[in-house]
């Protein structure tokens, strides 16, 4: 086992733990804020501890930068979501 | 992929049907229809299947599941759904058999064709013809274009369908709700942000689907995303149902499309290209049924007018 393949492995078993301890707290957290926050932590770490294992294992750049590309327009699109989900989630007075 | 992955992803993929089709909630069964559509993209993409997989991301789960929310809301709204009367189990049984008939009867249909390897010999054979370097292209608007120039119609009828739910009074009106969002909002800044980069990607998918994965139905998808996140941003309302051009943009792919089959016609041969000239004649047709099939969707999403 070479040391990228090691690094890819530690990096894989650092993105499932992310997304474990995500899936973990979306179910035991008590309120949707709290969930949410579980939520988009899973996402962001997790997906990328995942895309950079994966980068390293394809060692291309090009697809490297398509993985980032695809990284960071996740991690947009889940905080904007996580936003919306949280307003909606607040009384209505705080809903503007 | 491995044979370790191929069977989890077919555990994931009936598990999610499963829950789609017996689950006890209604928006249990939409969110698990959502997640059994994109497990499907992700077996397409497995077998190689690019644009399929593609497409139903992009329709299957996508645009579908928003369509299956919007009815589940409108249900809601409508005080009608959940709770159902328990039908008889007789009438289960009935609607039980008779669908496995039907299943039997088309098994039986299939089965008894002659046996061939589908067109996966025919078309590397004849793609030449068609300048064209996608396979899947080339079926789509070559070999079997008479499929895809129904499915665009079957759009259009949808959309007529829809239309005709409109109460009188607000007829040719604006569709949806008004969506004023603070210009600030998170929202209003996602919806600054991301239609550049939808527009790019969706140029990028009808003008590499000739020769590499994508295409009109893709990319107009993606168009019809971004249309729709421009309006619930709040940046700019839907469009007036009654204006000329929109109709216009909604008629030009199936209109286009229509037009090069009955021209064949007065060359001899109706639903032909034109001999030497297939390729730009199927680019045509792509690029406009691709404005048409955005505009199509995102009007279906939007649903009949409900203002002046």
């Amino acid at each position: 086992m070479s040391v990228v393949e090691l690094i890819t492995a530690a990096l894989l078993a650092i993105g499932v733990f992310f997304y474990f301890a995500g899936t973990v707290g979306i179910l035991r957290f008590p309120d949707v804020h709290s969930r949410l926050h579980a939520l988009t932590k899973a996402d962001n770490l997790g997906l990328m501890a995942i895309v950079i294992a994966a980068g390293l294992h394809f060692g291309d750049g090009w697809i490297a930068g398509k993985l980032a590309l695809i990284w960071l327009l996740a991690l947009f699109a889940a905080g904007m979501a996580a936003q919306l989900v949280a307003r909606a989630a607040l009384s209505p007075e705080h809903n503007a | 992929m491995s044979l370790a992955f191929d069977l989890a992803l077919c555990i994931l993929i009936l598990g999610a049907a499963a829950l789609a089709v017996f689950g006890r909630d209604l928006f249990g069964s939409i969110v698990f229809f959502i997640v059994y559509g994109v497990l499907i993209a992700l077996a397409w993409i497995t077998l190689g299947a690019v644009d399929v997989s593609l497409a139903e991301a992009a329709i299957g789960a996508g645009v579908t599941g928003v369509l299956l929310i919007g009815a589940w809301q409108g249900i809601r709204d409508g005080g009608g759904g959940e709770p159902e009367a328990p039908t008889p189990w007789p009438l289960h049984l009935a609607a039980g058999g008779a669908a496995a008939a039907l299943c039997g009867v088309i098994s039986f249909a299939v089965l008894s064709l002659p046996g061939h390897d589908g067109l996966a010999g025919e078309v590397p054979e004849n793609q030449g013809a068609l300048e064209l370097g996608n396979p899947v292209t080339g079926v789509l608007l070559g070999f079997r274009a008479y499929d895809t120039l129904l499915e665009t119609l079957v759009l259009t009828a949808a959309l007529a369908a829809v239309w005709s739910l409109t109460p009188s009074q607000f007829w040719g009106g604006i569709p949806g709700p008004n969506h004023v969002k603070p210009p600030d909002g998170v929202l209003a800044s996602f919806g600054r942000m991301l239609p550049p980069r939808g527009l790019i990607v969706a140029v990028y998918l009808v003008w590499a689907g000739a020769d590499a994965p994508g295409g009109a139905f893709q990319a107009g998808t993606v168009l019809a995303a971004v249309w729709i996140l421009i309006v619930l941003a709040g940046l700019r309302d839907e469009p007036r149902l009654s204006r000329l051009p929109l109709r216009a943009l909604i008629i030009l792919g199936p209109l286009v499309f229509l037009g090069v089959g009955l021209i064949g016609m007065l060359l001899g041969a109706p639903l032909s290209y034109p001999e030497g000239q297939a390729k730009p004649v199927i680019l045509v047709i792509e690029y406009a049924l691709t404005l048409s099939i955005a505009a199509t969707l995102a009007l279906l999403i939007a649903g009949p007018a409900r203002r002046r």
